[in-house]
This record gives C-alpha cells, sequence and structure tokens, in this order.
C-alpha cells in the first residue's frame, strides 16, 4: 500500500489518516432480498489481486468517505474519488481507464 | 537415512559426503489418487498423514514456488491453544499434542520449544476475560494458568510493569505452548511423506481446474495437465484464486501481515509474551534474535511486503511492552499473505463441486495449526467425512449463522 493517499478535498495525506472500510464493489440488497443475496454481500468476497476499489474514509481528516482505487499486488494507488462522486462499474474493467472517467475534482460542503 | 547422533557421527567421518538430498525431485506423473494444492505446512502435513494415517502414498502435492515458500516460512513459530470457543479448543489442543510428539513422528529435528506462552492483562476486565478464557481452556482439556502481576515480573523482569496508561497486573500462562523451527516442521513433513512415495513437485504452478459432469478430474498446470480422483486446496493466501478456478467464491479476504527480527542478544526473552494492550507478541529465537510481530496492515494485499505505518506501531508497542529493547536493532521485516476469513476461524470441509476438498482461512493463527489441519484434511480426503474435531469448521456456517468468531467482531475481515 502506498504511504500517501491524494484526498480530493485535503490534498495528499499521509496513509495512517486514512481508515479501511473494504472493496466497494459489493451493491447491498433490497431489505426482501432472498437470503442467499444477503449471505453473499455480507460474507463473500472476490477478493481480487490487481486493480480494485475500496472504501476508505479520511477518518483523521475531513471524515469524508472516498473510493479509492489501487492495485492489490502492486499497492499502486490509481484514483481517489468521493464516494459521492463515484459510480460504480464492474471490477474487471481497467482501472485506468476509469481514471480519466471520474475527474477527482475538490467537492466542496456535502 | 534415518537420522540419528549415530548417522551424524558417521556421516562426519565420512567428510559428511554423504548426506543424501531430503527429497526427491520427481517428475509429475499423469494420474494420482489424491492432488493437493500447496506445498507449505498444511499441503505437507495433509501428505505426510494421507500416507500415514491412511495407506495413500499415490499422492501430489503441488507447490508453484519451491517448499514452503509461503506462509509455513513467514510467521513467528508460536505454538499454543489458548483459544475460548469450543469449536476452536479441541481441535488446537489436539494439534499441540500432535506438536508434542512431532519430531520422534517425523525423525526430524523441528525444535520444538516449550517455553510457555503469556498473554498478558492490563486491566480488571481484562484479567476477568483471560480467567474465563483459562477456564475453557481447562475445560477441553488443556493447560492454563492464571498468573498475577508478581508471579509475571519473576518470569519476565525486563517488561514495563508500572506503564502509566497500561501498567501488566498479570498474565494467563500456558506452559505447554512455545515455539517451533518453523522452515524444519516444513521440511520434517516434506521428508516423511516423500519417504511413503508422495511426489512433492514444485515450481508447478495450478493455472486451471478441469471438471467433468460436476466433479473434479484434474489440474492444468505449467507443468501440463495431472489428472486425479481427489483434489485438496491448502493455498493459504491464495485460497480465492485457486477456488475461483472452480467457479466459487471465499468469505475470505487476503491481507498483509508483518513480522520482524531483531539483531541477536543475550537470553532475555524466555517465554512468549504477548502484550494485552495491543496486538503485539514477542519472543527470542535460538540464535537470539527477538521474533515479534502485531496486527494486520488492514488492507486487502497480495503482496509480501507491508506498510511502513504498522512498521512504526509495532516498534511503539515493542518499546512500550518492554522499553529495554528501544536501542535494539531490527535485523529484518517481511510480510506473509494471510487469508483471513470473516469470523476470524478456519475452513476445512467439501465444496459444492464433487471431489473437491478445501482447507483454508487460517487467518494469522496457521502455523500452530499445522499438525491438526493435516490430521482432519487428510481425513477428509481419505474417506470423505469431516473429521469430529474439524466439525464446526464447515464451508457453509456463515450461511447457517453458525460462526466461530473468537473476537465477535462480525464479517469484517481485517478485525478478526
Amino acid at each position: 500500500m502506498a504511504s500517501l493517499i491524494n484526498c480530493p478535498h485535503c490534498g495528499v495525506r499521509p496513509r495512517e489518516e486514512f481508515t479501511i472500510r473494504g472493496d466497494a464493489g459489493p451493491v447491498r440488497p433490497a431489505p426482501d432480498a432472498d437470503f442467499g443475496a444477503w449471505d453473499a454481500y455480507v460474507h463473500l468476497r472476490d477478493n481480487v489481486r490487481g486493480p480494485m476499489a475500496e472504501h476508505w474514509q479520511h477518518s483523521g481528516g475531513c471524515r469524508r468517505w472516498l473510493v479509492v482505487e489501487r492495485d492489490t499486488f502492486t499497492h499502486e494507488v490509481f484514483a481517489v474519488v468521493d464516494a459521492a462522486d463515484y459510480t460504480r462499474v464492474p471490477v474487471a474493467k481497467p482501472a485506468r481507464a476509469r481514471k480519466a472517467a471520474n475527474p477527482a475534482g475538490r467537492r466542496g460542503g456535502a | 537415512m534415518r537420522y540419528s547422533a549415530f548417522s551424524i557421527f558417521r556421516a562426519a567421518l565420512a567428510g559428511n559426503r554423504g548426506w543424501k538430498p531430503a527429497w526427491r525431485k520427481p517428475e509429475p506423473k499423469p494420474h494420482y489418487d489424491v492432488i493437493i494444492v500447496g506445498g507449505g505446512g498444511h499441503g505437507l502435513a495433509t501428505a505426510h498423514y494421507l500416507a500415514k494415517n491412511h495407506g495413500i502414498t499415490n499422492v501430489a502435492v503441488l507447490e508453484k514456488g519451491y517448499l514452503g515458500s509461503g506462509n509455513v516460512g513467514r510467521n513467528t513459530t508460536i505454538v499454543r491453544a489458548n483459544y475460548l470457543l469450543e469449536g476452536n479448543e479441541p481441535f488446537f489442543a489436539h494439534s499441540l499434542k500432535l506438536w508434542e510428539g512431532l519430531e520422534q513422528e517425523l525423525n526430524f529435528n523441528a525444535m520444538m520449544s516449550q517455553r510457555g506462552v503469556i498473554n498478558l492483562y492490563h486491566s480488571d476486565g481484562q484479567r476477568d476475560a483471560y480467567a474465563r478464557r483459562g477456564n475453557a481452556m481447562r475445560l477441553a482439556g488443556e493447560d492454563a494458568e492464571l498468573l498475577n502481576r508478581d508471579q509475571v515480573r519473576e518470569l519476565a523482569p525486563f517488561l514495563d510493569f508500572d506503564n502509566a496508561r497500561f501498567p501488566i497486573h498479570g498474565g494467563l500462562m500456558q506452559r505447554r505452548g512455545g515455539t517451533a523451527r518453523h522452515d524444519g516442521v516444513a521440511w520434517g513433513y516434506a521428508r516423511s511423506a516423500d519417504s511413503f512415495g508422495v511426489d512433492l513437485i514444485e515450481n508447478c504452478e495450478v493455472t486451471g481446474i478441469r471438471r467433468e459432469g460436476g466433479r473434479v478430474t484434474g489440474v492444468e498446470t505449467t507443468r501440463g495437465f495431472i489428472g486425479c480422483n481427489r483434489l485438496g486446496l491448502a493455498a493459504a493466501g491464495h485460497s480465492s484464486r485457486v477456488a475461483e478456478m472452480a467457479g466459487m467464491r471465499l468469505p475470505i479476504e487476503s491481507q498483509v501481515l508483518q513480522a520482524f527480527v531483531s539483531e541477536g542478544l543475550k537470553p532475555f526473552i524466555d517465554q512468549v509474551i504477548t502484550f494485552g494492550a495491543a496486538l503485539f507478541y514477542l519472543s527470542q529465537s535460538d540464535k537470539g534474535g527477538l521474533v515479534f510481530g502485531g496486527s494486520l496492515d488492514m488492507y486487502n494485499s497480495y503482496a509480501q511486503r507491508g506498510n511502513l505505518a504498522t512498521v512504526e506501531s509495532v516498534m511503539e508497542a515493542a518499546c512500550a511492552l518492554a522499553p529495554a529493547v528501544a536501542r535494539v536493532k531490527a535485523l529484518r521485516a517481511w510480510g506473509g499473505v494471510m487469508d483471513m476469513s470473516m469470523d476470524g476461524s478456519p475452513i476445512i470441509d467439501k465444496t459444492p463441486v464433487q471431489d473437491l476438498y478445501l482447507n483454508c482461512g487460517w487467518c494469522y493463527g496457521g502455523f500452530k495449526a499445522t499438525p491438526a489441519s493435516g490430521w482432519c484434511f487428510a481425513h477428509l480426503l481419505a474417506t470423505g467425512e469431516i473429521h469430529p474435531l474439524a466439525g464446526a469448521f464447515r464451508l457453509d456456517r456463515f450461511a447457517r449463522g453458525y460462526q466461530i468468531d473468537e473476537t465477535g467482531h462480525g464479517a469484517q475481515a481485517n478485525l478478526h
């Protein structure tokens, strides 16, 4: 994992300021979804080796939830966007292409 | 060749030119009764017990690197059986019993050292929790002893007992716990399995799992297709990747855990000591180096290296526990890829694919489990039945709501 993460609100900050939640890929099922859907959401993981999007919170800074796209093998960070600006795309898609589609611009207030 | 004091003496007289390699380097056969994916501690132990307990010797262990190049060579060598929950403790108690007879069984010096494991407590609440844990251990037939502050001080005088934030009030001692030489364990199991006729095939990475009509027929590897009747996966941190080849998603995240060794010192820490205020554990190897580690780096990783932020927090814990180590130089640091399960407990089970068996989810506690894991997995591969000691380690326990959650953290892999 890189030692620095570029928060879209606070700029380049040390990784210790951030707290990870995990894979940003899974989507919460509807409350009345069947049991299998909930089991898969809560317990099963793709556990990607390679480019992956994750939820991190800038807990020692602006406290915004972010989506960090990074490689779980090389530890390279490709892009960081505010979670509110993130649109889910299939994980298999090359991460670098997503970077261009999601400009990590400053997002005030929200 | 049987190893003994006499064999050393005889080889020395012959100029030490008579030693043979401890195992063969066979070419893979086209078909085996059982193939085990992963030539680490658990895979090699499984092969040993398949041959010894069940008489199944037409077995291959496939390893993508060299034998023992994964987590069995990258841990902090601690052996203990101090679990709370009844799904876990009998299994680890059996493992500790196997450790005690391991060197005689394998005819290999694994440097098993029952020096004792002390879990320190720093508050009244923590003492109560450890008393409860100790009682659970004794109910399962294990030894456990609650030490007060003076008893701990007698054993480990160099700790910071009067730390302002985390004073040491005592510790839970398991005297039969200790350490073993991690590589020696892998080599001992490998040599024994090989002597029974098991083929240990190194530099052979599995790239696909071939299935016909819902059952496994063999594996595609970098050294060609190899057929089998039954396939066992013991791929530790890469379990999700191998299971994916059979169309499975596992309740596992792969995370990196770091460990460290210091320069050699005179005898200083006699036991394995764990800090109750932070996840930190410390022992001293026979060479004199302090062996220590802390918590996960907390993020998914397949790289066998970690982050400096974690290095710093581990060093801080070391200095808080034993201030005398502050000026000791760290010699080496390394990381291993852990298969962190969603409840912190392992999986030894059948899978929805017929003749495919799974051994994974050992989190950062796999080393001490090596003998019992091999014992139970061999039983499963040989008979198709779950071993009673591993009866709680089922793959579907998450869906059924029967998690074995020692820490009570829920389905968050990095908190176990």
